[in-house]
């Protein structure tokens, strides 16, 4: 059936554009307009706010301290990591275990694929992922999940946490693309995430949280 | 695409614009979207570059439509998503079902999908057993309501709080009524959220897809798109073959262009883009990606150089908003998939003059829709050029029902006009007879219509030719 409906479709297609129409090919794309590195932060950062991302800017060298003291007013019972990139294997070390917890959640890991961690995935209450860089022009972090940080850990849990280092924060989404050469090595899923799920299909009133994260908190390491 | 039923669009009109409680929940979001695509697109001469981009984007992809769609195909099966190819929305709707009965699925979780609607797919679906649920919190409002989507992106915008309170009230098991927005969201949010861990396929549409790396670009804010695409093991991605674009640095303009008309937002909440199934190493995400590519009527429509614009066309849904006509009466009354101005001009084009032509009689021409459309398509010439259509005498026939109200006494009356104005003579005759009688004629007969909501022009006794003579100008 497809193939048939292929070749009927080809060669309308290829009949249509037969008499002579013109190939166009000028196509100018916008100059990348650069910008410093904290401005490069602060646009980021203002553009995320204003659609209810929490954004922290902190020390490099010291983000846990700061991302404790954002857990632990919210009581979480389990935070899902993956342990083997380098912010997740930062962050289990020193955790305080179960027992000595000091109100912080437990660190649990996406364990199997998503066909036997379904159950558990949907009952964890945030996830902590890393990112590949930001957009500063429109205000966003981009994700290209892995094996070792699947893509469920950004979507399924009701908290988001990422984290960006400062210097990978680039101007525009062409900049980024460019730079870190897309074309050539497009991931199985590339995501730009600016902020918490959100709707406003009841009468325009937004929302937050209808399918994906109820909260998106940025952790920009500078 | 159509509804069942026959067109009556001027009953519906008048129904619509009798419904107090939809034109005022129209005109309250529709201004609203006026308001913050404004303010996004404050810097006018930028915006105008953006939108002459978007518009060679769209030309340049269209120009070259076989060579890319056969670049993305390659693509896409190299990367082992697996393509599929529908002349029909019915061979659409069997190629969904056969991959269903592969897996002996039951379940179907929808992300918004325009295609979709087009197809009919929801009804096509159940009566086969199959349950399509729209995650979607509009589609999912309507979904309950049996109805249809009344805005390209806001589908349940006919709708206030009171009434969506109702429908969940009504429609979902042990729900109190409730006007608070964020509790109805909460609602919709328990209930998907059991969808998606039980769906079995998940469907989504296109808003752009890459033919230089196979990817399929999903523009969206709820995170249902993400759902319906990641947590069931087998994604099917329905799309119309004009979706294709050439390159990935086509997407960041078009994505700009598409967001700010659309909801006047500088990005989506999540920009989505899907270029394989899972690899052998990865946890999650379908471990089958399907995309059905659908032409219905879409290659014909390539073939009018003018007409062919058409396909330009990113559905966000901007025409809708700027339109006087389409905020005065909704979606609904439109009778077709696609309201508003660019339903004007794909519906009859793709259905017929005879069963959508009269949409295009709905229009001022005001021109609010070819201001603002981001990749400029000039909806107000088109719909001149298909109202045209419909009575044109060239043997072409482009358009489907080209020249179907074409009739003795119209063509005699243009060929008459004609003579009078290529002969000075007749002319004259003419001009004295419309002083004398022109200004009795249109009370009576086949233009009495015409003054029923009009005044009736007053002809001049003496035309001004007759004026400047007498006062001693020569004929040239």
């Amino acid at each position: 059936m497809s193939k048939h409906a292929r070749a009927k479709i080809f060669s309308r297609l290829k009949s249509a554009l037969a008499n002579g129409i013109p190939d166009n090919q000028a196509v100018d794309y916008l100059p990348i307009e650069t910008s410093s590195q904290n401005e490069k932060v602060s646009k980021l950062k203002g553009y995320m706010e204003a659609v209810r991302t929490e954004v922290h800017v902190v020390d490099a060298e010291n983000w846990k301290d700061p991302l404790k003291a954002i857990l632990k007013p919210r009581a979480l019972k389990t935070l899902l990591y993956a342990p083997e990139t380098q912010i997740g294997n930062a962050l289990a070390q020193d955790w305080p275990g179960a027992d000595g917890n000091e109100g912080l959640p437990d660190l649990v890991t996406y364990e199997g694929n998503i066909e036997a961690f379904k159950e558990d995935l949907f009952q964890i209450d945030a996830a902590i992922t890393s990112t590949v860089g930001g957009i500063a022009e429109t205000g966003a972090i981009i994700l290209w999940p892995d094996a070792k940080e699947p893509r469920l850990m950004s979507l399924v849990p009701p908290i988001h946490i990422a984290v960006l280092e400062a210097d990978k924060i680039f101007n525009s989404f062409d900049e980024v693309m460019q730079a870190q050469k897309w074309p050539q090595k497009m991931p199985t899923n590339a995501i730009l995430i600016s902020g918490p799920s959100k709707t406003a299909d009841i009468e325009l009133t937004l929302a937050f949280g209808v399918h994906g994260p109820k909260e998106l908190i940025v952790l920009i390491l500078s | 695409m159509a509804n069942k039923a026959e067109l009556d669009f001027t009953r519906n009109t008048s129904q619509a614009l009798k419904d107090k409680q939809l034109r005022k929940n129209f005109k309250f979001a529709m201004g609203n979207f006026i308001l913050k695509r404004q303010q996004i697109f404050a810097d006018q001469k930028e915006t105008e570059r953006l939108r002459e981009l978007g518009n060679a984007i769209k030309k340049r992809a269209l120009s070259r439509l076989p060579q890319l769609l056969e670049e993305l195909e390659e693509k896409c099966t190299r990367n082992g998503i697996r393509v599929h190819w529908a002349e029909t929305t019915m061979e659409a709707n069997q190629q969904v079902l056969k991959i269903m009965n592969a897996h002996s699925a039951t379940r179907l979780v929808k992300g918004k999908s325009m295609v979709s609607e087009e197809m009919g797919l929801n009804e096509f679906l159940e009566s086969r057993g199959i349950e399509a649920a729209e995650t979607d919190l509009g589609e999912f409002i309507i979904q309950l309501n049996d109805e249809k989507p009344s805005h390209i992106i806001v589908p349940a915008i006919h709708k206030n709080k009171e009434q969506i309170a109702q429908i969940f009230h009504e429609k979902l098991p042990d729900t109190p009524y409730t006007e608070d927005v964020e509790e109805l969201n909460a609602i919709a949010r328990k209930t998907l959220r059991q969808k998606f861990f039980e769906a079995q396929v998940g469907l989504s549409g296109v808003n752009f897809a890459v033919a230089e790396t196979g990817t399929l670009c999903l523009i969206e804010n709820e995170g249902n798109g993400r759902m319906s695409t990641t947590v069931p093991p087998v994604h099917i991605a329905v799309m119309g073959l004009e979706k294709v674009v050439e390159k990935l640095t086509d997407v960041p303009p078009l994505l700009r262009l598409l967001t700010g008309s659309a909801t006047g937002q500088l990005i989506t909440t999540y920009v989505n883009m899907i270029t394989s199934p899972r690899k052998d190493d990865e946890k999650d995400g379908p471990r089958e990606v399907h995309l059905i590519i659908l032409d219905n009527g879409r290659s014909k429509i390539l073939t009018d150089p003018q007409l062919r614009q058409t396909l330009q066309c990113i559905r966000c849904g901007t025409c809708l908003n700027h339109c006087p006509v389409y905020t005065r009466i909704g979606g609904h009354a439109y009778g077709f998939v696609y309201p508003g101005p660019i339903g004007k001009i794909l519906n009859p084009q793709v259905e017929g003059l005879k069963k959508a032509g009269v949409l295009t009689a709905a229009s001022s021409l005001c021109e609010a829709c070819a201001e603002v459309c981001p990749v400029k398509i000039p909806i107000p010439m088109l719909l001149r050029r298909l109202r045209n259509e419909s009575y044109s005498t060239d043997s072409l026939g482009l358009v489907k029902d080209s020249g179907y109200k074409k009739n003795l006494a119209e063509t005699l009356a243009w060929k008459g006009w004609e003579l009078i104005n290529t002969h000075p003579h007749l002319h004259a005759i003419g001009q004295k007879l419309t002083g004398a009688l022109g200004s009795k004629v249109p009370a009576w007969g086949p233009l009495k219509n015409w003054t029923r909501y009009r005044s009736a022009p007053r002809f001049a006794k003496k035309s001004l030719h007759q004026l400047i003579a007498e006062q001693g100008v020569e004929d040239e």
